[in-house]
């Protein structure tokens, strides 16, 4: 198990995982999301190989409505 | 036939556009309203804001992108809600990485929550960043002429001071600050923020705006559909009167539209 923070909130996760497999355990595989890793973007063709790792602080966002 | 449509683009790094009218997509009912009012307005460029997506919510719930797809629209992510230079910068990475390596974006970065003035000193030095990384930035400021040419020449694509304060309707203050903007600015100028009605979208456009960025004054009227109609008439109008050059303010006519000669009973003298 490793300890994260995702959008602010601690989550407990099954190790080792990938950023496909988070997006997955989170119901958001296949919707269009961006990903940030301990301030860092990861790009969407490195989302399979970049693994989490204890402490990240993970920002996944989306589109809404603004103005 | 509406020659200036055609003949007369707006041009943004580079690029034409038909629609002088920039729609935001916040305060709607939900999508489908959105969406009609999008189309009402005609506009090609509309605002999104990136936000924490809602995990652990309905998958199957329907996301902004499926109601205004980027194939269809040039969509413009902001920055809204950003109070520093590093936290704007780091949405705006994420809107890229998220919109397919998508450059175009709206800078805007807020000094105090209660008028969301915009803070200019972080504004600049996040210009001056997404400028270095490739971004093709539009900025939302203040409507002072200084900080309008410094943010051009920081590289910026476009120059968009508030009309008035954002969400407040209160229309074109200072109407002589943004000819001044305007008339030195050799990027396109918008009107961002503080139109409430046509004729203030109308009046923006007559100073010479090269266009008008507008999210409340539609999503907030009655008929959001009827106004964004209003919009795209009134920035069209008001193009075209810029265009045609309006006539001098005179305080009396010595002119009248109609002839002085053949009255019936002679005119009374001045």
């Amino acid at each position: 198990m490793i300890s994260v923070t995702i959008n602010g909130e601690r989550r407990q996760l099954e190790a080792p995982l990938n950023c496909t497999e988070l997006l997955a355990r989170l119901d958001l595989a296949g919707k269009r999301v961006a990903l940030e890793r301990n301030g860092e973007i990861v790009p969407r063709s490195q989302f399979a190989v970049e693994r989490l790792a204890e402490g990240d602080r993970l920002e996944i966002v989306v589109a809404v409505g603004g103005g | 036939m509406k020659p200036h449509e055609n003949l007369d683009p707006l041009v943004i790094a580079g690029k034409p556009y038909r629609s002088r009218l920039l729609i935001g997509t916040g305060k709607y009912k939900d999508f489908a309203e959105t969406r009609a009012a999008v189309e009402a307005s005609g506009a090609e460029i509309v605002t999104v804001a990136i936000r924490r997506t809602n995990i652990g919510q309905d998958p199957k719930q329907p996301s902004l992108l499926e109601f205004l797809p980027p194939s269809k629209y040039t969509l413009l992510p902001n920055t809204a809600g950003c109070y520093t230079a590093d936290d704007a910068v780091r949405t705006l990475r994420l809107a890229r990485e998220l919109l397919d390596g998508h450059e175009l974006v709206k800078l805007e970065v807020l000094g105090d929550p209660k008028s969301l003035y915009p803070n200019i000193v972080d504004t600049l030095a996040a210009a001056k960043t997404l400028v270095k990384e490739g971004f093709k930035v539009m900025v939302y400021t203040s409507d002072d002429p200084i900080i309008a040419r410094q943010l051009e020449e920081a590289g910026c694509v476009a120059v968009m001071p508030l009309a008035s304060l954002i969400g407040s309707g209160m229309g074109i203050l200072n109407p002589w600050n943004l000819g001044i903007i305007i008339e030195q600015a050799k990027v396109p100028v918008l009107v961002d923020a503080g139109v409430g009605t046509a004729s203030d979208a109308a009046i923006a456009m007559e100073l010479g705006c090269d266009g008008v960025l507008m999210n409340t004054a539609v999503a907030a009227a009655k008929n959001p559909m009827l106004m964004a109609s209003a919009m795209k008439l009134a920035v069209e109008a008001g193009r075209a009167a810029f265009l045609a050059g309006r006539m001098p303010r005179k305080l009396y006519s010595a002119a009248p539209s109609s002839p002085t000669a053949g009255l019936i009973t002679p005119s009374p003298k001045p």
